[in-house]
């Protein structure tokens, strides 16, 4: 039994998955990023190993990745955002030929061939406009919090697509909605329907292809998957535990990786 | 202060901050006033107005003009008139500065570069129309990180030796950059200095579509940022004009609007 660990440094949330043989997920476990990168991840790696009660010597490699993965010291290798998510979400959905990684900061598209090796990918990185970080501006702006805004624009009958794609200038418009009287949950689902109008856009770049499968902290608001079914004209796989894909397709990287340098046998 | 015949006013509804202007018959500021917006604009707008009246003792019947300026002008529906901020705070820095031929009006999440003539008019100007990168609202995310004030950035950034190169433009990712450069190790100064000098860049990429002729007026709330001095100085190699007064200047120019309006009424009347 070979046990590798995939860490996920992301700008909102560090996740940690441990998997035996890189297929097998026995532990996973979430935290808030803080200012201090490295001691984060040495933080949800510490209270893994306590809760499986194992030492740093049982596990075999730890893969970092995320935007904060060059700060986790203890790393073995660290490996981009799109090829974790991508063996992630692969892992999950074995006929998955696209990933759509929505984090807080930004998104990436990435298409794979039958092997899940990246083809190609786009992300936005520019501005916040399609990532998390506008909803969280709109869920401030709307006065909920950022795991309600989803449930609320779920009841939307007739959405209101924000047109502004700047996060901080898209306040004086949400504002003019809500004096003209437009009900909360059209706002908010124009707002995810916004978001994935800019994400459906690098997503057409490398090309749709189903199945389509959907990774990253967005997986978990219920009016993305919605969103993204009516621009794509398509069902995305949207499983809660695709939340993990990052830190789950990291540790699968790690095994694989040994096994090319032959220092395990495969299972 | 002297008594004067009649009063105009001039407020500035800011996205963050709402600004007040009291100027007499002859042209002299008597009174400035300061609150934040919120989402209460008519509110804030009324409150301000009432602060600059409490301070001069002037009752409400002798202000003969009141001009409404700023993002939320429309709302301003007890004055007269409304006025675009691109003409107050052109007129504004021209009364503070008379030799003024360029202005930067940087704001909450409005940066404006506006060239003027002789006589304060405005010729040309370039704005941040698209998004609200390159405005006051990423120093706001960075402080927000550092759980500072806005005034403490200013001057922490005088401090820093190297400034840190900022990779980002979205305001909205200035709380991530300011995390992440920290956590490469950078000093909270070099960050801090490295935030100024890009916001100074940014800014001086428009003064360039628009033409820097001195002097320079640094105008809105930014300007009383002494980083953003500081690094603004440094990049263009020349002085900038700024003062205390400097973030009033939507609401001095939109009163002395309303004065020259007055002024043009009379005149008629007397012609007749």
């Amino acid at each position: 039994m070979v046990i590798t660990v995939g860490i996920d440094v992301g700008t909102r949330n560090t996740k940690i998955a441990v998997m035996e043989d890189g297929a097998k997920i026995i532990y996973k476990n979430v935290t808030r990023t803080t200012f201090d990168f490295a001691k984060t991840a040495r933080g949800v790696y510490g209270s893994a190993l306590k809760e499986l009660g194992l030492r740093e010597d049982d596990v075999k490699y730890v893969v970092a990745t995320g935007f904060g993965r060059y700060r986790v010291d203890f790393r073995d290798i660290n490996v981009t955002d799109i090829t974790a998510n991508s063996r992630g979400a692969r892992l999950f959905y074995p006929n998955t030929r696209c990933v759509l990684d929505i984090g807080a900061g930004n998104s990436r598209a990435a298409k794979i061939d039958e092997r899940g090796r990246v083809v190609k990918f786009r992300s936005t990185e520019k501005c916040a406009a399609g990532g998390g970080g506008f909803l969280e501006k709109i869920a401030y702006y709307t006065g909920f919090e950022i795991s309600e805004i989803g449930k609320i624009a779920l009841q939307s009958k007739n959405p209101v697509p924000i047109s502004t794609v700047c996060s901080v200038f898209a306040e004086s418009e949400v504002i003019n909605l809500v004096t003209q009287e437009v009900p909360m949950e059209d706002i908010l689902m124009g707002a995810h329907l916004s978001v994935i109008g800019r994400v459906v856009i690098t997503l057409k770049q490398v090309g749709v292809e189903p199945e389509v499968t959907l990774t990253g902290g967005l997986v978990l608001n219920p009016a993305i998957p919605k969103a993204l079914e009516e621009k794509l004209k398509m069902k995305p796989n949207a499983s809660p535990e695709l939340f993990y894909a990052g830190a789950v397709g990291a540790a699968v990287l790690g095994y694989r990786r040994l096994l090319k340098k032959r220092e395990v046998q495969a299972a | 202060m002297r008594v004067a015949g009649f009063y105009v006013a001039g407020v500035d509804a800011g996205s963050t901050y709402t600004k007040a202007a009291l100027v007499d018959d002859e042209g002299n500021l008597v009174a400035t006033a300061i609150l934040m917006t919120g989402v209460k604009i008519v509110e804030a707008a009324r409150k301000v107005y009432a602060e600059v009246l409490r301070q001069t003792g002037v009752t409400e019947d002798r202000v003969k003009f009141l001009v409404g300026t700023g993002y939320g002008r429309y709302n301003i529906t007890f004055g007269h008139l409304q006025v675009t901020e691109i003409s107050c705070h052109a007129k504004g820095a021209h009364y503070l500065f008379p030799n003024t031929r360029t202005v930067l009006d940087m704001g909450g999440q409005d940066t404006k570069a506006i060239r003027i003539n002789e006589r304060g008019e405005v010729i040309d100007f370039c704005m941040n129309d698209k998004c609200a990168a390159g405005t006051g609202r990423f120093i706001e995310g960075a402080a927000k990180v550092l759980g500072l004030s806005l005034k403490e950035v200013g001057e922490l950034s005088l401090k820093g030796k190297k400034p840190v190169k900022i990779s980002s433009t979205c305001a909205v990712f200035a709380e991530t950059e300011t995390m992440e450069q920290l956590a490469w190790g950078n000093s909270v100064e070099d960050v801090l200095y490295g935030v100024h000098v890009s916001m100074a860049t940014r800014s001086i990429g428009l003064l360039r579509r628009v033409g820097i002729v001195p002097e320079l007026t640094f105008t809105g709330g930014v300007s009383q940022n002494v980083g953003m001095v500081k690094a603004l100085e440094e990049q263009l190699n020349m002085k900038i004009n700024t003062s205390p007064l400097t973030m009033y200047c939507g609401a001095i120019g939109a009163a002395l609007f309303g004065l020259e309006k007055l002024r043009a009424a009379q005149e008629v009347k007397v012609k007749r």
